[in-house]
């Protein structure tokens, strides 16, 4: 019988891959931006099952916010990296500290 | 039973394909197997009958920001392979962090199924309807109770669309082709935009 339990399992490794995508491709800011979504996408699981277990519709309507503020995320970052790309022609990380001023 | 079977294939290619979005060489692929996360996560949503998020999540996901990744990735041209040189470096490092992480979250569950915090009882009042489907109880607290973070929510989009826009709008040099003339387009008035005329019949118009 799947419970609870399950889901708060998947979307804790979910939450765990997307964190380790950060560290491990710190210089590639596109997957970081992915693995982003994916730690979103593991916190929408798990609002969305505690929703269903405890029979309280709140967490589906917060699921969508979050998915509302992670929609407007990936467009105004994927503007600011396209943008970035074309001052400098790369988008590594190391040299984003420049962006200041 | 079919609800286990459905849960555990759901759940192993969510989960695989997560490994694979961070770990692929390619950043075209990172995309396309995000985009299967996203499917099967959208699975794991119907097996508890959140179909309304379900469909959400491809729609809005899928549709939208792995396409407007996938954009990303292909209009840029840029040398991904000089951008995983510090891959093996960061490798041990992340690992321990996600170690460190992920005993956390097992602690946390393991608090949880030991007894969770006494917290009362729901209202009640966000409950599903009974004989509705979700989309329809969904609504109903939406537009009921959460009316106002809606059109917040309405307002943070418009924000990032606008924000997007100002970013990656080009300013072009003045006078080339599509450049829009704020001042011109004001100072327009009917006497010298339109005329009238009287043709007669069979001759047509001399403009």
């Amino acid at each position: 019988m799947i419970g609870i339990e399950h889901y708060i399992v998947v979307s804790a490794i979910l939450f765990v891959l997307g964190v380790l995508g950060i560290f491990l491709n710190r210089k590639n800011i596109i997957v970081i931006l992915m693995a982003i979504e994916l730690i979103l996408l593991s916190v929408n699981i798990q609002l969305v099952a505690f929703s269903a277990f405890l029979g309280d519709l709140v967490g589906q309507v917060f699921a969508m916010f979050v998915l509302t503020v992670a929609a407007g995320e990936a467009a105004v970052g994927l503007a600011i990296l396209v943008i970035y790309f074309r001052g400098r022609g790369t988008i590594a990380v190391d040299d984003v500290d420049r962006l200041k001023g | 039973m079919i609800q286990t079977l459905a849960f555990y294939l759901f759940a192993a290619l969510v989960i695989a394909s997560a490994v694979m979005v961070i770990m692929a060489r390619n950043p075209v692929h990172s995309v396309l197997w995000l985009i299967l996360a996203f499917f099967n996560a959208a699975g794991l949503m119907v097996l508890v009958g959140a179909e309304f998020i379900a469909a959400l999540l491809v729609i809005v996901y899928v549709g939208a920001v792995a396409v407007l990744f996938l954009f990303v990735v292909m209009m840029l041209d840029i040398d991904f392979a000089s951008l995983r040189a510090g891959f093996v470096k960061n490798f041990p490092l992340g690992i321990a962090i996600a170690l460190v992480l992920a005993a956390e979250l097992i602690f946390g569950i393991g608090a949880y199924q030991a007894g969770r915090i006494e917290l009362g009882v729901a209202s009640g009042a966000a409950a599903p309807i009974l004989d509705a489907s979700n989309t329809a109880s969904i609504g109903a607290v939406l537009y009921r109770d959460y009316l106002f973070l809606f059109e917040a929510a309405g307002l943070i989009l418009l924000v990032a669309m606008v924000g997007a826009i100002v970013l990656t709008h080009r300013q072009r040099p003045d006078g080339a082709r599509g450049q829009q003339n704020i001042t011109k387009q004001v100072r327009r008035n009917p006497n010298e935009a339109t005329v009238m005329k009287q043709p007669t019949v069979g001759e047509g118009v001399e403009l």
